[in-house]
C-alpha cells in the first residue's frame, strides 16, 4: 500500500481492516483503502464484491464489525458535518419522477452551510448558479430532474458537490447510463475537481476509463485483490480473479 | 332559490359553519403533508396511524381528556411500535404495519365495546363534523395551526429527506429525527382531520390531495399550492352536498377530492390517460416522425 508517508497532511480518505458481514456472508473482509489529496482512484469489481458497502461504510451509513474510516484526518462523522463529503448516488438510487427542479438539487448541496430553514442567502445562490455553469447545466436549471439525460443527471450531482464546496467525492457509478461525449464530458469535470486538489473515490465498471482517469485503484471481491497505479492493478491475471469468466475490457 | 341564498342558507347554522371551518383546516394541513407522505411512500403508514388512534380517543372519552390527547398518544405509539418491530425482525414493513394497526384498532373496538353508553363508535369511525364543540374546534385550529408551522419551517430538509436520504446523511443532517418529525406530524394531521372526516376516512385527505396534485405538475412549490387549492374546494362542495343531499360530510368530502382524482387522471396533460390513449392512435395511424436519439432524457414520460 503506497500512503506518501512524507506528506505530514492526512489523506483524503484512510479505511483500514474493514469488516461487513450480513448475516453469515461477509461483504467485507479487511479491506484497506487509501485516497490521497487531489487524486482520483478507481473502485473495480462486480456486483456483490462489496464496492456499494463500502461506500455505505464510509459514509457512515453501516457500523463495520471491524476496522476504521478516516476522511482527512477525522472521524467520518465529524467530516460529514464539516461537509468535507459528497456522494453521487448511483442512477437506480434516484427517483426521477421526483418533482425538483435541477437547481433544487444543486442548492441541496449548500443545506450543511443554511440555517435550519435552509432558505438560500445570496452567498448560497451564487453557489449554485457557479457550480451550473461550471457543469454546463445552466440553461437546463428550471428542468424537472428526471427531464434530462443520463450524462446531465451526473452532472447535475457533481454541481450539488461542487456547490457545497465537498473536498472528497464518492461517485457510485459514475458512467453507468452516460453515453460516449457525455462520458468524455464527465471526465473531464472530474480531472478539472482533482487538479483543485479535491479527491475522488468511484466505483465503476469501466476498465478503459479507469485506466484514462484514474490515479489509483482497487480491485475489490469482498477483499483487496490489489490496489496501486492502474496499469499494476490491471493485469489480466488479476481480472481474471475479480471478474472470472465475466470479463470484457473495452479497449480505448 | 338564487346562488347567493344557496350559498349563505346553511352557514346560518352555528353547527354548519363550525363545520366548515374544521373541515378546511383539517383538509389543508392534511393536504399539505399528503405532498411529502406520497413521496415518502408512506400512504400505508397514514392508514395505520389513524386506525390505530381509536383506543386514544376511546380512553380519552372515558377519562374526560381532550380526544387529541389520546389520539396522538396512541397515534405516536403506533409508529414507535412499527419501528421497533421492523428493526427487531426481518419482515417486511407493510406486514409489520398489519400486524400493528389492526391490533390497536381491535383493541380501541374492544374499549368502545365494553362502554357502550359513553362513546358513539360511529362518530369516532366515520367523523362527527356536524356535531363539533367550541372545544374541539379549537383543539383542530391549535393543532393545525401548529402542524403547519413545523412543517412549512422544515419543508426543504423534508423535501431533501424524501428525495435523498443518503445525501441528507452524508452533509451531517439527522436524518433519523427528521423522519421522526415527520412521522409526529402525520400522527398530528391525523388527530386533526379524525375529527372531520373520522378515523377511516381521515387517510383520504393524506393522500388524495398530494397525489392529484403530483399528476399535475412537476414542481413541489406548485404541487403544494394545488393539493392546498385542490382540498379547499373539495372540502366546501362537499360540506354543500352534504347540506342539500343529506349525505354524510366526511363521505361527501372524500368523494369530492376522488372525483377531482379522476377528473385529473383522465384529463391531466400530459400524463393524463385520456390524452395517451389518444396519442397512441395517432402514431397508429401514421408511422412516428420522433427517432429516438440516444442522450435523450431518459423515462421522461411515463
Amino acid at each position: 500500500m503506497s500512503t506518501p508517508i512524507a506528506s505530514p497532511a492526512p489523506p483524503a480518505l484512510l479505511a483500514r481492516n474493514l469488516t461487513v458481514s450480513y448475516n453469515d456472508v461477509r461483504a467485507l473482509d479487511a479491506v484497506g483503502v487509501s485516497v490521497g489529496t487531489g487524486s482520483i482512484c478507481g473502485l473495480i469489481g462486480v456486483n456483490g464484491s462489496g464496492k456499494s458497502t463500502l461506500f455505505k461504510a464510509l459514509m457512515g451509513l453501516l457500523v463495520p464489525a471491524a476496522g476504521t474510516v478516516e476522511l482527512y484526518g477525522r472521524s467520518s462523522r465529524e467530516a460529514r458535518q464539516r461537509g468535507l463529503v459528497a456522494y453521487v448516488p448511483q442512477a437506480e438510487d434516484v427517483d426521477w419522477d421526483f418533482p425538483v427542479s435541477v437547481a433544487d438539487v444543486v442548492a441541496m448541496g449548500r443545506y450543511g452551510l443554511m440555517g435550519p430553514s435552509r432558505r438560500a442567502s445570496a452567498a448560497d445562490r451564487a453557489a449554485v448558479d457557479a457550480a451550473l455553469e461550471r457543469v454546463g447545466l445552466s440553461g437546463l436549471r428550471r428542468r424537472q430532474i428526471g427531464e434530462l439525460s443520463g450524462g446531465q443527471r451526473k452532472r447535475a450531482f457533481v454541481a450539488r458537490s461542487i456547490a457545497q464546496d465537498a473536498k472528497l467525492l464518492l461517485l457510485d457509478e459514475p458512467f453507468a447510463g452516460v453515453d460516449r461525449s457525455s462520458e468524455t464530458t464527465l471526465t473531464a469535470l472530474l480531472q478539472e475537481l482533482r487538479d483543485e486538489g479535491r479527491s475522488v473515490l468511484m466505483s465503476t465498471h469501466d476498465l478503459a476509463g479507469v485506466s484514462q482517469l484514474c490515479d489509483s485503484a482497487v480491485l475489490l471481491h469482498n477483499r483487496v485483490l490489489a490496489r496501486g497505479r492502474p496499469e499494476d492493478v490491471l493485469t489480466p491475471s488479476n481480472l481474471a480473479l475479480a471478474f472470472g469468466g465475466a470479463l470484457e475490457i473495452r479497449e480505448p | 332559490m338564487d346562488l347567493l341564498t344557496w350559498l349563505t342558507e346553511p352557514l346560518q347554522y352555528g353547527f354548519l359553519t363550525r363545520a366548515l371551518v374544521v373541515t378546511i383546516a383539517a383538509a389543508v394541513v392534511s393536504a399539505v403533508l399528503s405532498c411529502w407522505l406520497i413521496l415518502m411512500g408512506w400512504s400505508l403508514m397514514g392508514d395505520a396511524v389513524s386506525h390505530a388512534v381509536l383506543p386514544g380517543v376511546a380512553l380519552a372519552y372515558i377519562v374526560g381528556l381532550p380526544f387529541s390527547i389520546g389520539a396522538f398518544v396512541f397515534g405516536a405509539g403506533a409508529v414507535a411500535l412499527i419501528g421497533v418491530v421492523r428493526s427487531t425482525t426481518k419482515l417486511k414493513p407493510d406486514t409489520v404495519i398489519g400486524v400493528v394497526f389492526t391490533a390497536l384498532f381491535a383493541a380501541g373496538l374492544a374499549i368502545v365495546s365494553s362502554t357502550p353508553s359513553q362513546i358513539d363508535l360511529l362518530h369516532i369511525l366515520f367523523g362527527n363534523v356536524l356535531g363539533v364543540t367550541d372545544g374541539e374546534l379549537w383543539q383542530v385550529l391549535i393543532l393545525g395551526a401548529v402542524t403547519l408551522a413545523v412543517v412549512l419551517f422544515k419543508r426543504r430538509d423534508l423535501t431533501l429527506l424524501a428525495f435523498d436520504r443518503t445525501h441528507a446523511h452524508v452533509i451531517g443532517l439527522n436524518t433519523k429525527f427528521l423522519s421522526a418529525l415527520l412521522l409526529g406530524l402525520l400522527a398530528l394531521s391525523v388527530v386533526v382531520g379524525l375529527q372531520a372526516v373520522g378515523i377511516i376516512l381521515v387517510v383520504a385527505m393524506l393522500i388524495t390531495p398530494g397525489a392529484t396534485a403530483f399528476l399535475l405538475t412537476r414542481s413541489f412549490d406548485r404541487m403544494l399550492v394545488l393539493a392546498v387549492g385542490i382540498t379547499v374546494a373539495a372540502s366546501l362542495a362537499g360540506i354543500y352536498a352534504s347540506y342539500y343531499l343529506d349525505i354524510s360530510t366526511g363521505a361527501a368530502v372524500v368523494l369530492a377530492q376522488s372525483l377531482v382524482f379522476t377528473v385529473v387522471y383522465l384529463v391531466a396533460r400530459p400524463n393524463g390517460v385520456l390524452w395517451q390513449r389518444l396519442r397512441v392512435r395517432r402514431s397508429r395511424r401514421g408511422p412516428s416522425a420522433r427517432a429516438h436519439v440516444g442522450d435523450e432524457p431518459a423515462g421522461a414520460v411515463s
